[in-house]
């Protein structure tokens, strides 16, 4: 089991004789199961991606090139502009947030069309929720009422798709046609809005989520225990792992992980902490909306990577005959899974409500155009359609290419075709990236008939 | 074998669930007995009957679900409202239903094949704003019928697009139509200009020509006389081909249900003519048959035909059943498939051509509303009782799911209520029939 | 046809008394379709019991009715002596029966740890124990002499045939089982790969386990099996020691239910029931 790359294992008396086998796609193993150098990683890594395993590859190197070109193409190179990038990342966090509630259901090999218009729902609730003179609830009850509800939602959505078995394409769609509309009926007609007022502290809060800052300072004290804490505990993880002789990444790689967050870390914070006000009135900090996302991130990843129910949606997705015969109960992970969408869902909505200045009216966002480019975003990320594959940090770097692409478009002052591109560039990067996805699974004989 | 396609019983669609090893086939011969379509084993018309009641109680269906529905919702919207079975406010449905009953047509191709196509909106809605640009007097000029030609070519060819990345490219069907979707929904804005287009100057010919596609109907006259050449071909063709069927002793069904069937044409297109020939202007006089009514009759009938009775239709039906057996048996999977998105996106040119004359002009905000469409008509489609898992579907279901979509509409806009509740109504009609298509195919399959 | 119903003779070599798992008269049906008649089977342990019969003769009821996917409509299933009623699959297990199906049952996006402890997970502190679930599943792949999977960390999609067959099989073994049910395991193999299964069974024989190998390949079977037994037409038509049977009779078992014209009686050696 230790055996260098390459190299077949000696034959040993008794053992179960699978020489044929060694033979086997030695590209198919993820690396970091395999290495024991870095050097090895390395290679190995190279293998994976030429036989069209590329993981996240794709997508970052596409986050690399729209940054680059489009800073090469706005007037003035603004792109790149800590104020513009800030903004990036408000607009992305709404994206990301829908694209891992998507890859809830995705990774089932379902799919939810709603998510879009349950996420307006649930920012409108929370909205309403929280008016002064009204229902004046306290903000973190109006934003787990919401995350009640639209979790509830998905439950029923859930529950048609697992138990009485109608597909989840037609359940979710109906969902879609169904809260869009009761969305224009919850906001009180097609011209009508619901506002945040600022004043109100209780309702501040929620207006702070996405436009509020934390103080340069503080947000460096943050990112160091942050970094600190996580780089502590995943290398005490992997050396406990290593010491127990079982599979374990060789040590660079780990040291090298850990540097990799330290520094996204440091620049995030970097480019937040520069004025992007003037000199009277600086604006400088994290947005709160930043650590906010990196908790879902860090919840979701926990929640599919170490517990049972999320090993138990990516054997769904993989085998749902097998999971069943193992005694997992599928329409319930099933249900739950449509739950969980829904209520992250709401949250972006709320965070959607936020970044849009406190206001939610029929224009604030299309309900329609949300859920295509969450999942155009799980997709890009890295998350298959057919189920099985996909983690958290795909639908993070999705949204973060949507956004940016999104953004970009529009800082272009391209007039008349702002618009357009705003549509056309983010389908075109969903069937690039698709493409690529496809072409390289040809080789191995896991496409379709 | 003359069982249409389409109405294909238990076990032919859709594989078998993990693990099922050979197929035992000594249970089919207690099941088959409701699986045969009653034309087939019917000797009379009593037989027919029965046959028929005993297919639907096995959970075959067929249309029966949505005639049903379009029969509750035209009491039910009636009560609340007399004025929903008015010879004008049936004309004007039919007029709101057209483009629904189009893409879900266009849908329904791509449902047999168990693909989905998410772009028939928006290839209406780049349709009709490029057919409504090229005969800009100011712009274009072209002339309405190159117009509608280039139209239609320009749709097909995105279909090509779209249907050749999913067929040879094995890119799933889901992803290409979405991407699709955003990328024509760009380009039709780009079209647009901007601003708004219309053609609603009835001093330019070609515009005029092109109003008049949705708007304008055939006198009375010409409508009786259609109506009976319509009647008695179809009459003729049918009698003829059940009658040499029974020559040759090929199984056809009886003669009274043949008559019967003819009878029942007539009967519609006396009603359909009549209905229409009352004058329903408010001010003035308009009346006659629509030209769409024939526009949608041609596309139905085409479809059917090119669904039923060619092998390309066959194949259709074989690829949406088992594409493993039909990919052994010889059929091009990448070339039929690719030809089935092709019409399914010409068609929603059609429907686009349409869709611009009914708009008379059209803006950016009509052409981002063009995308809620494709909801819709794979909503009628459903409805009609076509199978979302491929396979199993008629051109038919498209027209009788969009009467039943467009009805809702209507009826519910005549009682006042608005858009959104009228949203709300669709989509719960949506799951009931998707739960319908659901417990039916679980009643004829024995078990889940 | 005549068919006739064996009585059971098969009895452990050894004298132990009674076979590990015991039906009697076992029924079942499927709506109109009568799948098993009456049927009796002894598995004892410490031995190798070839389940053979042509398609339709209702082997894999026989085997997912033992694992507990289907409950019989009549008849009794003793375990180790006491009568049991077996709801579920979960039931199966506490008893100690594990089944290792056709289509193995493997979720290809999982690795082997995970596949070979889907539905069991550990946890520690409600999260999953994933060291020590690696430890116990290394373990059992080196007790079984599974040596040249690369890795324990690889996905199943990239393991073998042979390799997943294996897989499938110490999924089985690690539960303290007593009983492993296997359908058609060298159905989807090649040679090679099929030794390597048969090596396995037999060790799984030697570790002291009963063990039912579904086959339609009587050359796997007999050079398996310590057992031979049956079904034709959902009729459990013979069973007894390998060594009272030969290819031959085997397949006419199989096709009509009898062998030679007339009904095959075992060894007289065999005493009656314990």
């Amino acid at each position: 089991m230790t055996a260098d790359q390459g190299e077949t294992p000696a034959e040993t008396t008794g053992a179960v004789d699978l020489t044929e086998d060694a033979k086997v796609e030695a590209a198919d193993i993820p690396p970091a199961v395999v290495a024991q150098s870095l050097s090895q990683y390395l290679r190995a890594w190279w293998l994976q991606i030429r036989s069209g395993n590329s993981g996240v590859l794709p997508v970052v190197l596409a986050i690399v090139i729209v940054a680059v070109v489009f800073e090469i193409i706005t007037p003035e190179h603004a792109f790149l502009r800590p104020s513009n990038l800030v903004f990036i990342f408000g607009l992305s966090t709404v994206y990301m947030i829908l694209a891992i509630a998507e890859t809830a259901v995705l990774l089932l090999a379902e799919v939810d069309l709603s998510v879009g218009a349950v996420a307006l729902i649930g920012g409108v609730i929370t909205f309403k929720l929280v008016q002064n003179p009204g229902a004046d609830w306290p903000w973190w009850a109006a934003i787990l009422a919401a995350l009640a509800i639209c979790g509830a939602i998905g439950a029923v959505q859930g529950a048609l798709t697992a138990v009485v078995r109608i597909p989840s394409f037609v359940v979710t769609l109906a969902g879609f046609l169904l809260f869009s509309g009761i969305l224009i009926i919850l906001i009180g007609g097609a011209d009508a809005s619901v506002n945040l007022n600022t004043n109100d502290p209780n309702q501040n809060i929620i207006y702070e989520l996405v436009q509020g800052l934390i103080s340069p300072v503080a947000s460096w004290i943050i990112l160091a225990v942050a970094v600190v804490a996580y780089g502590v505990a995943v290398w005490l993880r992997m050396a406990s792992r290593r010491r127990q002789g079982l599979v374990a990444p060789p040590p660079a790689l780990t040291a090298i992980k850990i540097a990799l967050v330290a520094i996204v870390g440091v620049a995030v914070v970097v480019i937040c902490n520069y004025n992007r006000g003037s000199a009277l009135k600086s604006v400088q900090g994290v947005p709160w909306v930043i650590p906010i996302v990196l908790v879902v991130l860090g919840v979701w990843t926990l929640v599919l990577g170490r517990t049972r129910f999320g090993r138990y949606m990516y054997a769904i997705g993989g085998n749902p005959e097998a999971a069943r015969r193992a005694g997992v109960s599928v329409p319930g992970i099933r249900i739950w899974s449509f739950a969980a969408c829904s209520a992250t869902a709401a949250l972006g909505g709320i965070l959607l409500g936020s970044f849009f200045f406190g206001e939610y009216s029929t224009n604030t966002a299309d309900p329609g155009q949300l859920v295509l480019y969450s999942i155009a975003a799980a997709v890009i990320g890295g998350v298959s359609l057919f189920g099985g594959r996909g983690k958290a940090i795909h639908g993070i770097l999705g949204g973060l290419l949507i956004g940016g692409i999104a953004y970009g478009v529009s800082l272009l002052s391209l007039g008349s075709l702002s618009t357009p591109l705003e549509y056309i560039l983010p389908g075109a990067v969903l069937l690039i990236a698709v493409l690529i996805d496809v072409l390289s699974r040809r080789g191995t004989g896991s496409a379709r008939v | 074998m003359t069982a249409d396609p389409g109405e294909t019983p238990t076990g032919t669609a859709g594989a078998g669930p993990a693990g099922a090893t050979a197929t035992d086939l000594t249970l089919d011969a207690k099941v088959a007995a409701a699986d045969v379509p009653p034309e087939l084993a019917a000797q009379s018309l009593s037989q027919y009957f029965r046959a028929s009641w005993l297919q639907v109680r096995r959970g075959n269906s067929g249309v029966l679900p949505v005639v049903l529905g379009i029969v509750i919702v035209a009491i039910a919207f009636q009560i609340a409202n007399p004025k929903f079975l008015s010879a004008q406010n049936l004309v004007n449905l039919f007029e709101q239903s057209t483009i629904y009953m189009l893409l879900a047509i266009a849908e329904i191709f791509a449902l047999l094949l168990g693909e989905i196509d998410l772009s028939v909106g928006l290839v209406m809605g780049l349709g009709s704003v490029v057919v409504a640009e090229l005969v800009q007097p100011t712009g274009a000029n072209w002339p309405w019928w190159a117009a509608i030609i280039a139209t239609l070519l320009a749709c097909a060819a995105v279909g090509a697009i779209q249907g050749s990345m999913v067929a040879r490219l094995k890119m799933p069907s889901f992803i290409v139509t979405l991407g699709g979707l955003l990328i024509l929904e760009g380009v039709a804005i780009i079209v647009l200009g901007g601003s708004l287009v219309g053609i609603g100057n009835s001093q330019y010919h070609n515009e005029l020509v092109l109003y008049d596609i949705f708007w304008g109907s055939f006198s009375p006259l010409v409508g009786w006389i259609l109506m009976i050449v319509v009647v008695a071909l179809a009459g003729t063709t049918l009698w003829l081909r059940d009658a040499r069927k029974r020559r040759h002793g090929l199984e056809a069904p009886p003669r009274s249900l043949t008559a019967m069937k003819i009878a029942l044409m007539a009967v519609s297109g006396v009603v359909v003519v009549a209905i229409c020939n009352v004058n329903r202007a408010h001010f003035g006089t308009i009346e006659g048959v629509p030209y769409i009514l024939l526009i949608v009759l041609v596309v139905l009938v085409l479809c059917t035909i090119l669904l039923q009775r060619t092998r390309f239709g066959r194949y259709v039906y074989a690829i949406g059943g088992n594409p493993e057996a039909a990919r052994r048996a010889g059929v091009s999977l990448p070339s039929i498939r690719t030809w089935c998105f092709v019409l399914a996106a010409f068609i929603s040119g059609i429907a686009g051509v349409l869709f611009a004359s009914w708009q008379v002009s059209l803006t950016t905000n009509i052409i981002k509303a063009s995308n809620s469409y494709v909801l819709l008509a794979v909503a009628a489609a459903v409805i009609g009782g076509t199978s979302l898992f491929g396979g199993r579907g008629k051109t038919i279901h498209g027209v009788l799911g969009g009467l039943v979509i467009g009805g809702i509409y209507n009826g519910l806009y005549l009682l006042g209520v608005s858009s959104q509740w009228i949203d709300v109504v669709v989509a719960g009609v949506l799951l009931a029939a998707a739960l319908v298509d659901v417990l039916s195919r679980r009643g004829a399959q024995g078990q889940a | 046809m005549t068919e006739t119903n064996e009585s059971p003779k098969g009895e452990t070599p050894t004298g132990d008394g009674e076979p590990l798992l015991k039906l009697r008269g076992i029924d079942k049906h499927f709506g109109p379709v009568q799948a098993l008649y009456g049927v009796d089977l002894d598995l004892p342990a410490g031995q190798v019991t070839g389940l053979c019969g042509d398609n339709g003769a209702g082997k894999s009821v026989l085997t997912r009715t033992i694992a507990g996917v289907h409950q019989p409509d009549a008849g009794q299933i003793y375990w180790e002596g006491r009568p049991v009623r077996i709801h579920s699959t979960r039931d199966a297990s506490a008893l100690g029966i594990e089944t290792v199906y056709q289509d193995l049952a493997l979720a290809d996006n999982l690795d082997i740890v995970q596949n070979m402890f889907l539905g069991r997970e550990k946890l520690s502190h409600g999260l999953l124990d994933e060291d020590s679930m690696e430890k116990t599943a290394a373990e059992t792949l080196s007790t079984l002499r599974v040596t040249t999977v690369r890795s324990i960390r690889q996905p199943v999609a990239s393991l073998s045939g042979g390799q997943r067959q294996s897989v499938a099989v110490a999924k089985a073994v690690m539960w303290n089982s007593k009983l492993v049910l296997l359908d058609e395991p060298t159905a989807a193999l090649g040679v090679v790969q099929t030794r390597s299964v048969l090596d396995l069974i037999k060790r799984l024989r030697d570790r002291g386990l009963a063990v039912m190998v579904i086959s339609h390949n009587l050359n796997d079977v007999f050079e398996v099996a310590d057992r031979i037994a049956v079904l034709y037409l959902g009729r459990m038509v013979t069973q007894g020691p390998v060594a009272d049977y030969d290819r031959q009779n085997v397949v006419e078992y199989m096709t009509t239910g009898t062998a030679g014209g007339r009904p095959f009686e075992t060894t007289a050696a065999a005493s009656g029931e314990g």
